[in-house]
C-alpha cells in the first residue's frame, strides 16, 4: 500500500490510496492509467514477504500515544534495556518516527551507520542481544531533517520491516511518533500478516493529554489490535530538598486511572518524574542500571514484568494469516 | 488564481508558525499564551490550529466544539471572547465525537489544510498564529504551501532545555532553511520547576538548552518559560493564565516573549 514509485510527481497519493490515478497530482503521471483501473491496489505483497521474514520473531509490541513528549520513547528504550537485562532473551527496537528519531541518542548511539549484510541492512547492537534500527542511524548529520510526506516514511517503514535483518527475537519493540497517520497505519498494515502481541499506550496525568489518548485507544480498537495496558507517565514529582509531591501535570479528570475505569483498560503503572530519567536519556543511558532503587526504576520494572507476563500468555501464532 | 482583493488573508497583517521537532515541548501552550499576550496589547488575533490528530488549542481556550458557520468569505472562525479579538479555527471543530481519531494519510491531510488556509474567513487580524504538530512532514509542508502565496513572516521554535528535546529542533532549523522560513526566535519551554513548598528549583528536563541551541545555530533567543503548575492548569481548565497570574515569573516571561515576537514583527 501507499507506495510512490520513482518516477510519481510530489504529491502521489501513494499507489494503493483510494485516489489513486484519480487525484490532481496523477495528473500527466506515467502510471496514470495503472493506478486509476485499481490494478495497484491489490494487497502489497511486502505483507506477506514481511510475516515470512518475521517467523523468527516472537513477540511484537508497540508503544503509542496520541500526545507528544509523553515518554513514548524512553519507556520503549527502558522497556528493552529491561527485557534484554535477561541474556536468554534477544531484543529489538525499532524506531518508527521518522521526522523526530529520538531512540539513537537515548540508546546511546548516536552517530552509528547501518551496515548492508548478505540479508539485508544489519540493525546496531547496544548489547549482544539488543539490536536497534532508526532513520536516525541513515542521516549524515544531526542538523539533516526529513523532510518526507506520508508516503515516503510508508516506504522506509516497509524497509525496516522487510529488508532488516532481524534474526531470532523474542521481543520487537516499536516506538512510533505521536497521532494516528501514515506511520501507525503503515506499521499495522505491514504487521497485519505477522500479527503484533498488542499496544503499550502511554499517556501523562492532564486532560490535554489523555483527550488525544483517547483518539489512539479508537484507533487500536478500530484496527483490532489489543491493548495490553496504559501508563501513566510523569505523575507526581518529588521535590528532592522538602520531600512534597506537586503534581506539575494535574489529574484534572481523574488521570490515566479514571480514564482506564471508563474504557476497560487495565492501567500498567505510574511512573513519576525524575530529572534523572530526562538525564540518563541524554547521556544515552539506562536509567534502570543507573538509579535502579529509585520509585521510578521501581514502577519501571513492576511495569515490564507485566508486559512480559501478557506476552507469556499469548504468542503470535495465535493470529493465523 | 487568488486576487489578492479576494483572498481571506488579505487583510491579515503578519503570519507566525509555531513549530517544533520534538512533541509535547508546549508549541499548543505557547501559541494559547502568546495569544492571549498580544490580544492584551490590543491586537486582533488569529489562531490556525492544523495540528488534525491531536488539537489542543480549544480546550487551552475554552472555546469546547462549537458550531463553524460558513458564510459568503467562508468558513466564521469561533471568537474566544466577546470582543471578537481572538479568532480561531481548528480542525477540533469540525470532528463529530471529540474521541473519534483521524485516521488519515498525509495526502488528505494535505487537501483539508489546503481548505483550511484559504477558505477561513479571518477579516482583519494584526497576527495569525499557525499551530502544528511536531514534526517535518504533511502539515508542515502544506501549510507554507498555501500561506505563501499570502505571506509567512517567519517561525517560532518550541524546545524543552534536554538534548533529546534540542536535537529534534536542530531538525526543524534544517527544515525552515531548506524551506526559507525565516526563524524568527527559539523558546525554551519547561526550564526549571520551582518548589511551591520550599522554594527550591528542580530542573526536572534539564537548563539551558534552548539557549544553546539558539546561540550554535546563530538564531534569536526569546526567552524560556519556567515548568509552572499553575500554567498547566490553566490550560486545562481554559482560563487566562495571563489575566489570573500576572504576580508570576512565568507571566514575565510569556510577556517578554509576545514584545519581542512583536517588535520584530513590526520592524
Ligand atoms: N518520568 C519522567 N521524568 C522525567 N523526565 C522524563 C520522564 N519520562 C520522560 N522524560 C523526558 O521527557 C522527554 C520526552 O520524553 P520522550 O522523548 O520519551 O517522549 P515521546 O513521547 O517519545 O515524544 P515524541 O512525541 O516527541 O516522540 C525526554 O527528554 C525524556 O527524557
Ligand atoms: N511551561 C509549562 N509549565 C507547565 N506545564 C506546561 C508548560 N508548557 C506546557 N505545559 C503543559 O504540558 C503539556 C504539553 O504542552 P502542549 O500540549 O502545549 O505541547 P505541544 O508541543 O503542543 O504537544 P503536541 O506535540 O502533542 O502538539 C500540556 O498539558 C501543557 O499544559
Ligand atoms: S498516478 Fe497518481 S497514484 Fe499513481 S503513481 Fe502517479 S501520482 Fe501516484
Ligand atoms: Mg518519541
Ligand atoms: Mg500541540
Ligand atoms: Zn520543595
Amino acid at each position: 500500500m501507499a507506495d510512490v514509485p520513482s518516477d510519481a510527481p510530489e504529491h502521489c497519493p501513494g499507489t494503493s490510496s483510494d485516489q489513486a490515478g484519480k487525484s490532481s497530482a496523477c495528473q500527466g503521471c506515467p502510471n496514470q492509467n495503472i493506478c486509476a483501473s485499481g490494478a495497484a491496489k491489490a494487497p502489497d505483497p511486502a505483507i506477506e514477504e514481511i510475516r515470512q521474514k518475521l517467523t523468527t520473531v516472537k513477540h511484537k509490541i508497540l508503544v503509542l500515544s496520541g500526545k507528544g513528549g509523553v515518554g513514548k520513547s524512553t519507556f520503549s528504550a527502558h522497556l528493552s534495556h529491561a527485557l534484554a537485562s535477561d541474556d536468554s532473551k534477544e531484543v529489538a527496537l525499532l524506531d518508527v518516527d521518522i521526522c523526530g528519531p529520538s531512540i539513537p541518542k537515548i540508546m546511546g548511539i548516536e552517530g552509528e551507520q547501518v551496515h548492508q549484510s548478505g540479508s539485508g541492512w544489519s540493525p546496531v547492537y547496544v548489547e549482544d542481544n539488543l539490536a536497534v534500527m532508526s532513520i536516525g542511524f541513515l542521516l549524515s548529520s544531526p542538523d539533516d531533517a526529513v523532510i518526507w510526506r506520508g508516503p515516503k516514511k510508508n516506504g522506509m517503514i516497509k524497509q525496516f520491516l522487510r529488508d532488516v535483518d532481524w534474526g531470532e527475537v523474542d521481543y520487537l519493540i516499536v516506538d512510533t511518533p505521536p497521532g494516528t497517520s501514515d506511520e501507525h497505519l503503515s506499521i499495522v498494515q505491514y504487521l497485519s500478516g505477522a500479527g503484533i502481541d498488542g499496544a503499550v499506550i502511554i499517556t501523562t496525568p492532564q486532560e490535554v493529554s489523555l483527550q488525544d489518548v483517547r483518539k489512539e485507544i479508537r484507533f487500536c480498537q478500530k484496527v483490532k489490535i489489543p491493548i495490553i495496558g496504559v501508563i501513566e507517565n510523569m505523575s507526581g514529582f518529588v521535590c528532592p530538598k522538602c520531600k512534597n509531591t506537586s503534581q506539575i501535570f494535574p489529574p484534572t479528570t481523574g488521570g490515566a486511572q479514571r480514564m482506564c475505569e471508563e474504557l476497560n483498560l487495565p492501567l500498567l503503572g505510574s511512573v513519576p518524574l525524575d530529572p534523572r530519567i530526562g538525564r540518563s536519556c541524554d547521556e544515552g543511558k539506562s536509567f534502570l542500571t543507573e538509579v535502579p532503587d529509585s520509585p521510578a526504576a521501581v514502577a519501571y520494572q513492576n511495569i515490564v514484568q507485566k508486559i512480559r507476563d501478557y506476552c507469556s500468555s499469548h504468542t503470535t501464532s495465535d493470529h493465523p494469516f | 488564481m487568488d486576487s489578492s482583493e479576494k483572498s481571506n488573508l488579505h487583510q491579515v497583517k503578519h503570519v507566525v508558525l509555531v513549530l517544533s521537532g520534538k512533541g509535547g515541548v508546549g508549541k499548543s501552550t505557547i501559541t494559547t499564551e502568546l495569544a492571549l499576550a498580544l490580544k492584551h496589547a490590543g491586537k486582533k488575533v488569529g489562531i490556525l490550529d492544523v495540528d488534525l490528530c491531536g488539537p489542543s488549542i480549544p480546550r487551552m481556550l475554552s472555546v469546547g466544539k462549537p458550531e463553524v458557520h460558513q458564510c459568503d468569505a467562508g468558513w466564521v472562525p469561533v471568537y474566544a471572547d466577546p470582543q471578537q479579538q481572538l479568532a480561531i479555527m481548528s480542525i477540533g471543530f469540525l470532528l463529530e465525537d471529540s474521541d473519534e481519531a483521524v485516521i488519515w494519510r498525509g495526502p488528505k491531510k494535505t487537501a483539508l489544510i489546503g481548505q483550511f488556509v484559504s477558505d477561513v474567513a479571518w477579516g482583519e487580524l494584526d497576527v495569525l498564529l499557525v499551530d502544528t504538530p511536531p514534526g517535518t512532514s504533511d502539515e508542515h509542508l502544506a501549510v507554507l504551501e498555501n500561506l505563501r502565496k499570502h505571506r509567512v513572516d517567519g517561525a517560532v521554535l518550541v524546545t524543552t532545555p534536554q538534548a533529546v528535546s534540542t536535537g529534534d529542533v536542530r531538525r526543524e532549523i534544517t527544515f525552515c532553511k531548506k524551506t526559507a522560513v525565516k526563524i524568527l526566535g527559539i523558546v525554551e519551554n519547561m526550564s526549571g520547576f520551582v518548589c511551591p513548598h520550599c522554594s527550591e528549583c528542580s530542573n526536572i528536563f534539564s537548563k539551558g538548552g534552548g539557549e544553546e541551541l539558539a546561540k550554535l545555530t546563530g538564531s534569536v533567543f526569546l526567552g524560556s518559560v519556567p515548568l509552572d503548575p499553575l500554567l498547566t492548569a490553566s490550560l486545562e481548565e481554559g482560563q487566562d493564565f495571563l489575566q489570573a497570574f500576572p504576580d508570576s515569573s512565568t507571566y514575565t516571561a510569556i510577556s517578554q516573549i509576545a514584545n519581542t515576537l512583536l517588535s520584530s514583527l513590526d520592524a
